[in-house]
């Protein structure tokens, strides 16, 4: 055990640190508060600015424009990058998931035509997975794709697309044989977003905003060079893309939890509780403390999976592990600046007395998606039950 | 950077594991905690050949010289056995103290005979007011008497000598000096046997300062959390096992979701706590700016962790968990013992609080 960094790593980090020093905007702050309607077209520069440095997609293998970072260097990669705040890169799902996906399992022909848009954010990807009546059982999906000559006809509708409202081109999963086990016929299209019969609607959360679109697919024609994978094997495919969904996303949202609770701490020295300070509260320093802790607990745990997994080459099951830990605990920050606050939390951005622009009601809603998105928390508990303990499958 | 251990930090672990499964089966843990002091001196000797009561003390006194993480790594698995006895108070507590705050000719006379295996020994800390914080002592021992008395000692009617935490300095008593009163008190832990200590102008030999009783607070603590992990890492494994034979309804009852994901929650709280412990070792072996945060950060998260695994562990156990058949309970009374031990989860949410609130320090130390 040594947590130090090694030579390698400690390599790595001033290289990046001395580029970011150079190339991260300074202009960010100006940008931030945006909608992101707004501030697209400047996130996308600056991940081509990334994609230049060769920074865009550290984990990537060298000869697709990535620098083969270990899991490791991933997280020094995003501490890097929250540490300079420097602003997101609009190409996440690509860059996250897609890409990765594509390099596994793609021919030659779509590598060479779609990897290097994805790290230059010039093609936005989206992910077209989930639908209606398909959600924690992915596989029941009914989005039908049938072969009409060299092209798959498509319909059906998928639902919580990010970034639907600007993508290029998109990942979906098909059905494709109904007559199988609905694992067993499963397709996975790249889909040119274009295309006629596709159509994107905004989806509204319980935030007020459209984070997430719907898609709906009539009589959509996709060549068949665009089946990405087997033809029926779209669930493995699927599912390794889910696999990179977890990854590292971890080692970013540390930081953000630290900048919340070191916030936090910050406003609990002038928000008044019980007739003193906040700060001076026994049970809300209780509360913090306790946080505080969890914070820095979510990243020993991630420390520790990232070890494991730096020894066995596999992302495994215990990724299940960090998205109930951070899901969860992200609920739990909110809660207490909302008990901290009292009555001020609940303003929104735009209103004169709103904290912190209104970042702590919009945050105490948005959290609530974050126990549901990329796989439910009953959905991760039994995947540790059956995975990782060897349970019996509960469905 | 590695978060994983080292082959030979694996190695330890896992003779230390079958070691303690072989010379301590839970048959034999039942036996010694219906004995008065839960000690026996074979077992003792058995332990002190393999090196353990001496793993971390310096090769100087006749110890391995090994570090913090290897130490956590000893006394998880000594948790997980449920070890009973003074391994715990002897090494991790007043070993501990001993080489923190004594000079060489008293580590030669006191630290040796530890390392050796030839004496026992446990820490008296705290006083009627229960309290953890040093701030809180009353006794005092500079005038070499010390008069008044001491609560929840652990296996003080085994020790060769006690070392006494004292409001100006850390002092030792012999076990065999008069005009010193040592009672059981019949604490839940049935492993772990706790004593109060009468001092009535018992003649005691100061050992150093207390200046340095904090870090090894900080590494007795670490170990306690350790601990905790392999009773909680045992509870885990019992109860998924049982989940996995036990059927109702025609079915093994870990196939139910309510059941599968107490077990999921299990093993959420003994991973994490696991996280906390070697990280809080490997802080105070490296001297970490962070490690005394740390210490507290898992102690705090274990204290509630091996109290809410124990409850949701009797619990997929049904009847059988409430039998005193069953050994659940018996990780059941270690962990509230130990919960309470160097201070609860509120103890050390509070310490953590005037660390991170009141001097406003930032211990996060970025990759």
């Amino acid at each position: 055990m040594d947590l130090n960094l090694t030579t390698e790593e400690q390599q790595f980090r001033d290289e990046l640190r001395a580029w970011l020093e150079a190339n991260s905007p300074q202009d960010w702050d100006q940008w931030r508060e945006k909608p992101i309607e707004e501030s697209f077209e400047y996130l996308r520069a600056w991940q081509r600015k990334l994609y230049e440095g060769g920074w865009a997609a550290v984990s990537w293998p060298k000869e697709y424009g990535g620098r083969g970072a270990s899991l490791m260097q991933q997280a020094i990669f995003w501490e890097e990058m929250a540490r300079v705040e420097a602003p997101p890169m609009v190409n996440s799902l690509g860059l996250g998931l897609i890409g990765p996906t594509i390099i596994a399992y793609g021919t030659d022909a779509q590598k060479k035509r779609f990897v290097p848009k994805i790290l230059s954010a010039e093609e936005i990807w989206c992910q077209g997975f989930s639908e209606p009546n398909a959600g924690s059982d992915l596989a029941a999906l009914q989005t039908e794709a049938r072969l009409d000559g060299d092209h798959y006809i498509v319909n059906g509708q998928k639902v919580w697309t990010s970034y639907g409202w600007v993508g290029n081109w998109c990942e979906v999963v098909v059905r494709t044989d109904a007559e199988v086990a609905k694992h067993k016929g499963l397709t996975v299209l790249l889909v040119d977003m274009k295309s006629k019969g596709f159509e994107v609607r905004p989806l509204r959360q319980m935030t007020g905003e459209s984070e997430f679109n719907e898609l709906f697919f009539r009589d959509v024609r996709v060549p068949v060079e665009n089946v990405l994978g087997k033809v029926n094997d779209g669930w493995n495919v699927a599912v390794s893309t889910l696999m990179h969904e977890r990854g590292s996303y971890g080692a970013r949202l540390h930081l953000l939890f630290k900048r919340s609770i070191n916030r936090l701490i910050e406003l609990s020295r002038t928000f008044q509780k019980n007739g003193r300070a906040a700060a001076q509260d026994p049970l809300t320093r209780q509360k913090l403390a306790q946080c505080y802790a969890e914070i820095e607990i979510m990243r020993w745990n991630q420390m520790r999976a990232f070890s494991r997994i730096s020894a066995t080459g596999i992302p495994g099951p215990e990724g299940s592990i960090q998205k109930i830990f951070w899901s969860e605990l992200n609920q739990r920050v909110q809660q207490i600046a909302q008990e901290m606050m009292g009555p001020y939390g609940q303003l929104l951005a735009g209103d004169s007395h709103a904290v912190d622009k209104g970042i702590w009601a919009y945050g105490y809603l948005r959290t609530r998606g974050n126990t549901i998105e990329a796989g439910t928390s009953e959905v991760q508990r039994n995947i540790i039950g059956h995975f990782v303990l060897g349970l019996p499958r509960s469905y | 950077m590695q978060f994983g251990l080292s082959e030979s930090q694996e190695f330890l672990k896992d003779s230390a594991r079958k070691f303690f499964a072989g010379e301590c089966p839970i048959a034999e843990v039942r036996r010694l905690m219906d004995t008065d002091t839960a000690y026996d001196a074979s077992l003792w000797s058995k332990i002190a050949d393999q090196g353990y009561t001496g793993i971390i003390f310096s090769e100087e006194y006749g110890g391995v010289g090994l570090g913090k993480v290897e130490l956590i790594l000893l006394v998880e698995e000594a948790g997980r056995a449920l070890l009973p006895g003074p391994f715990f108070s002897t090494v991790a507590l007043a070993g501990v103290v001993i080489d923190a705050v004594a000079g060489p000719e008293k580590k030669k006379k006191y630290l040796a005979p530890i390392c050796r295996g030839d004496a026992r020994s446990t820490v008296a800390v705290l006083e009627a007011s229960a309290n953890w914080d040093p701030a809180a002592i009353q006794i005092a021992g500079a005038s070499g008497k010390l008069t008044g008395e001491k609560l929840f000692v652990p296996d003080a009617a085994v020790a060769d000598f006690i070392v006494v935490v004292a409001r100006d300095g850390v002092f030792v008593v012999d076990a065999k000096t008069s005009g010193m009163k040592i009672s059981p008190m019949k604490g839940m832990d049935l492993g772990r046997k706790l004593y109060t200590i009468q001092f009535n102008n018992t003649p005691a030999e100061k050992l150093g300062d207390a200046a340095a009783l904090s870090r090894a607070f900080d590494i007795s603590t670490a170990a306690l959390v350790a601990e905790m992990v392999g009773g909680m890492q045992r509870t885990l494994e019992v109860s998924v096992d049982y989940a996995k034979m036990r059927k109702q309804f025609g079915k093994p009852i870990g196939m139910f979701q309510a059941v599968q994901h107490q077990c999921a929650d299990m093993y959420l709280e003994t991973e994490s706590s696991r996280s906390a412990a070697y990280y809080a070792a490997w802080a105070l072996e490296e001297n970490a700016p962070d490690a005394s945060v740390a210490v507290s950060i898992a102690k705090m998260y274990a204290s509630d962790a091996c109290r809410t695994v124990g409850n949701r562990g009797i619990q997929i156990h049904g009847g059988m968990g409430f039998t005193w058949e069953n050994d659940l309970h018996l990780y059941y009374r270690r962990a509230k013992s130990s919960e309470t031990m160097f201070g609860d989860a509120t103890f050390h949410r509070e310490r953590i609080a005037r660390q991170v609130i009141d001097s406003g320090a930032n211990f996060a130390k970025s990759a």
